[in-house]
């Protein structure tokens, strides 16, 4: 295959992350001590977590993704260890789809 | 290093998250090939794109027939949070021109989540780093295997790692959510989500989901200004 779908994966992809870099830094110090930045990443990351667990493409899903993410909240809120959470959750979902 | 590994959190949540995302670095570089890209192109990508839903869509769209016009618009929408996450992390990429270019080269979901999820800039600096050098190692270690061997470890499904990466990203979030307004913030992302999911294309519904910052954000500073007068 020629490189160019290569290339212009590549590119585009390290313009969106270059393009995050500069805009940030030309932000008004005294705006981004005032509205932490943070708060964007925030509704990302829950979005992140909603997408992940409950679709496949662009249907709605609930599976063997919907236990482990309750088991994995439990752990959350018990204050278990980062390892723990993570492992628990594959860990249920890998089980729940063996048994069925 | 051993007491490092066994007592630190951000190297054991690091070198986790790095192991889980070298398995699908495999599936990676088994889908590529098979896409028709040679070892080096797969290899390659893993390396300067480096970021993992982008390249995943990207070779199975062009695997699929749909060229490179069809298939950069939906890796592009996946990897335009990548932005998001570049501009929040504004301190947390430090150093001289070529260390911040190094460093917005690693910003993906992993390394954010892991730098926000810390009380200090320092911290976050260190969880940085840190989760960037596990991901980027285990990313291109793993494609490398998938793309030579060209059959994967099974299917990551099979050990769960789908419903990993959700319950990571809560554990990341959790320490983030101090005080309502951030409580606010992420209830309305995931309501966003969930709302464009079935709607949009993919990537589409992360992206917009950062809009649920900005009530919060109008609200602040509604806030400052009445306390200022």
């Amino acid at each position: 295959m020629s490189w160019w779908p290569v290339i212009a994966l590549c590119g585009s992809a390290y313009a969106l992350k270059a393009l995050g870099l500069v805009l940030g830094e030309r932000l008004d110090r005294e705006v981004s001590e005032r509205w932490s930045l943070q708060t964007v990443v925030v509704p990302v990351l829950a979005a992140l977590i909603v997408v992940q667990a409950f679709s496949t493409g662009r249907h709605y899903a609930l599976d063997a993704r919907t236990p482990a993410l309750l088991v994995a909240g439990v752990l959350v809120w018990r204050k278990a260890p980062f390892v723990v959470v993570a492992g628990a959750a594959a860990g249920t979902a890998a089980l729940l789809r063996v048994l069925a | 290093m051993p007491q490092v590994m066994s007592g630190d959190p951000i190297v054991r949540g690091a070198l986790s998250i790095g192991v889980a995302t070298g398995v699908y670095a495999v599936s990676f570089g088994v889908l590529s090939v098979a896409a028709g890209f040679s070892v080096v192109q797969t290899c390659v990508m893993s390396l300067v794109c480096f970021t993992g839903a982008s390249q995943l869509t990207f070779a199975s769209v062009i695997g699929a027939g749909g060229g490179v016009a069809g298939a950069l618009p939906p890796a592009l929408l996946l990897a335009g949070r990548n932005t998001l996450y570049a501009f929040s992390l504004r301190g947390v990429l430090s150093g001289t021109v070529p260390k911040r270019a190094l460093r917005a080269q690693v910003v993906v979901d992993e390394t954010t989540a892991m730098a926000h999820a810390q009380p200090t800039i320092h911290a976050k600096r260190r969880a940085f780093d840190l989760t960037a050098l596990c991901l980027f190692s285990a990313w291109n270690v793993g494609t490398l295997i998938g793309a030579v061997a060209g059959h994967g470890l099974g299917n990551p499904r099979d050990y769960g790692l789908d419903a990993m990466f959700p319950a990571v990203f809560l554990a990341l979030l959790a320490p983030q959510l101090r005080g309502p307004d951030a409580v606010r913030a992420a209830v309305a992302g995931g309501l966003v989500a969930l709302a464009l999911v079935t709607v949009t294309p993919a990537g589409v519904p992360i992206i917009a989901s950062a809009l649920g910052a900005v009530p919060v954000l109008l609200a602040a500073e509604r806030r400052r200004k009445r306390v200022r007068r």
